[in-house]
């Protein structure tokens, strides 16, 4: 199934500092933040190879692996686009136009939260409160918060990405 | 203009540095300690300045310390929570963006006093870049000799690591966070054992959030005793608040405790009053998961006495008429907002965030989210207040972790303060699609 996956050697190195940061026997502490790394690297996504690499290189189980990966809402465990736009929907955000902002973004990219457009360069992602509730509305793209957003900051930005990728 | 504690020097560019924060005065209290106290000392100092947990409980951080076990042989550990998921709080991003030596120096007296030789900061996955920050001060440290072996030749070691979550709201309770720091799914532990018995790793530990932490340093160079004459009765000290919603300036602000809430909410220091000059409608003092206040009980209590911002002030009147200070996430609502709409979209967000454990919790939110949706979409019915009474009692004090009490605190409190506006939206479907009730009217017979 599908290529062989192999981190860099720099973030293995990475890796190994991350899991020397926990008592011996206790590597499975680091599985968070290698899976971070693994998103970050392959794809923005998590496909079972890729958490079966994991479970490998944590010398754990790959149940283990998938249970953590389908728990935590920033692990995409279902293929995404190249720039994953994760907007805020809860209440303080919303008391200052967060609703207006998403129907922007479904209008101006054509698609609905949890799709990605066609061309398969943005994945629309609503998430919960990422505390940054006074520079409402705002989303997150990669480790990046945009905030005090409007709808032509939003043009701004989208635009930003569709001429990097071309 | 307050006295600021953790906050004061936020301005001076370079204070993220370890010059920076040096210069400063930064690392005198760890210098302090390590010189001339006991871990036990530091405890006695803790507990008399009566600092309380940041967090959004309150509970005395010095009496949380002298309940951690201590036997032969086996490790304690030290968490900085960082997770900072409640809605509307920002706080402790604030001050680990502008100030991370001051979380680090906390973290390393606090360590002494707990006798950890291994602590984590353990932060919300979405903030990976104050995760870099942190990581950088943390090196810092480490070249500047505070962090190590026999730091500063005084034979105490400490090691001090972050790592991250990500995404998801209940890794901010205790046991959670335990569980994810473990490299698990985030489902609370059932108490007992206590985590200061048994938590990381089935060792004795303490979590304490990234302000509480933080307040530990300005204890200890000014004592605990000066640090209590700050603040009012039993909310000694100086607290972050969080403002957002409709206000003028929203941000973070250090306040003096026992500042009137009409003071933080209409002064040009802090939140500047309501935007545009609409009229207020209602306020969350303490983060999503506290009571809702309407206009008429936030800048004073049911008794007409002015309200202050102060654990015991804020909660005047218990549930009945009054809220939390919680975690300093401070929401304000404008006339033309509509509480329905927002407490549904809270209940969403608790549902979306229950770790399913316990069915009180994982049906009762979702239950409450669809008929709050029903009632907001204009298909309630007036029955349906009743069933949302019931849901939320059922599943307060059910439950395996407190996640549950904060899905149904809002839902009651809302049903309490604004029954007349959830009435409407059930009689005047069309209309509550289209606009919104404005103000509850003040009760004539105010007890
Ligand atoms: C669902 C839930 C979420 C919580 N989230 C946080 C959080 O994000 N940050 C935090 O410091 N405490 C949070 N808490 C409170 C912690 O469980 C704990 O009480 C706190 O970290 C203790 O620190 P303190 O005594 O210094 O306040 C949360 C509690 C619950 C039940
Ligand atoms: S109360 Fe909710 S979040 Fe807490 S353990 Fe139970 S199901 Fe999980
Ligand atoms: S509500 Fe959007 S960042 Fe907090």
């Amino acid at each position: 199934m599908g290529e062989i996956k192999e981190f860099k050697p720099e973030i293995l190195k990475e890796i190994d500092r991350i899991i020397k940061q926990f008592p011996e026997g206790n590597q499975k502490s680091a599985i968070l933040r290698v899976l971070h790394l693994a998103q970050n690297e392959f794809g923005n996504w998590l496909s079972a190879d890729t958490m079966d690499y994991v479970a490998r290189l944590l010398h754990l189980n790959p149940i283990e692996v998938y249970e953590v990966a389908t728990f935590y809402s920033m692990y995409n465990v279902k293929a995404v686009g190249k720039v994953v736009i994760e907007v805020c929907r809860t209440g303080p955000c919303c008391l200052v136009g967060a609703e207006n902002i998403i129907r922007h973004l479904e209008n101006s990219l054509e698609i609905k939260p949890g799709q990605t457009t066609a061309d398969g360069l943005f994945t629309l992602k609503t998430v919960e409160c990422l505390g940054a509730c006074g520079y409402g509305p705002m989303f997150q793209i990669g480790e990046t918060y945009y905030e005090n957003l409007t709808e032509e900051k939003v043009d701004g930005i989208l635009n930003t990405f569709r001429t990097a990728q071309n | 203009m307050g006295q600021k504690l953790l906050l004061d020097t936020v301005h001076i560019e370079n204070i993220q540095t370890y010059e920076g924060y040096a210069k400063q005065g930064g690392y005198q209290a760890i210098a302090k300690v390590l010189k001339s106290m006991s871990p036990e000392e530091v405890l006695e100092e803790v507990k008399k300045s009566g600092l309380r947990g940041r967090g959004g409980a309150g509970f005395p951080t010095g009496m949380k310390w002298s309940f951690i076990a201590k036997p032969e042989g086996v490790p304690r550990y030290l968490l900085c929570n960082a997770d900072e998921s409640e809605p509307g709080t920002f706080k402790d991003r604030y001050l680990m963006e502008k100030n991370p030596h001051l979380l680090i120096e906390g973290m390393i007296v606090s360590s002494f006093a707990l006798g950890c030789h291994t602590s984590y900061i353990y932060i919300r996955g979405e903030f990976m870049w104050i995760l870099h920050i942190l990581e950088k001060a943390i090196a810092e440290a480490y070249a500047k000799g505070w962090l190590g072996k026999n730091i500063k030749g005084s034979g105490y070691d400490l090691d001090l690591y972050v790592s991250p979550g990500a995404g998801a709201y209940i890794c901010g309770e205790e046991t959670a966070l335990i569980e994810s720091l473990e490299g698990k799914r985030g489902n609370p532990r059932i108490k007992p054992p206590f985590p200061a018995i048994k938590g990381l790793w089935q060792s004795p530990t303490v979590v304490n959030n990234v302000e509480t932490l933080a307040s530990v340093v300005p204890i200890i160079n000014r004592g605990g005793e000066e640090y209590a004459k700050i603040g009012i009765g039993r909310s000694t000290g100086t607290k972050l608040i969080s403002a957002c919603g409709n206000v003028n300036k929203p941000g973070v602000y250090e306040i003096e405790l026992g500042i009137s809430v009409e003071e933080f909410l209409y002064s040009d220091e802090y939140c500047g009053g309501i935007k545009g000059g609409k009229r207020l409608k209602a306020c969350v003092p303490g983060g999503s998961s506290v009571p809702i206040l309407p206009h008429y009980l936030v800048t004073k209590t049911a008794a007409g006495e002015q309200r202050l911002m102060s654990y015991e002030s804020l909660s005047d009147g218990g549930f009945a008429t009054g809220s939390m200070l919680g975690s300093g996430g401070f929401i304000v609502f404008d006339e033309d907002q509509c509480v329905v709409r927002n407490t549904w979209n809270f209940t969403r967000f608790y549902h979306h965030e229950s770790c399913g454990q316990c069915s009180p919790c994982r049906e009762g939110t979702g239950w409450m989210e669809k008929v709050l949706h029903r009632i907001e979409n204009g298909h309630g019915h007036m029955h349906d207040l009743d069933l949302l009474w019931d849901v939320q009692r059922k599943i307060e004090g059910n439950t395996i972790c407190p996640l549950g009490d904060a899905a149904a605190w809002p839902v009651a409190a809302a049903l309490r303060h604004f029954r007349e506006e959830f009435e409407w939206h059930i009689k005047e479907p069309i209309k509550c699609l289209k606009g919104n009730y404005g103000l509850v009217n003040e009760p004539a017979l105010a007890v």
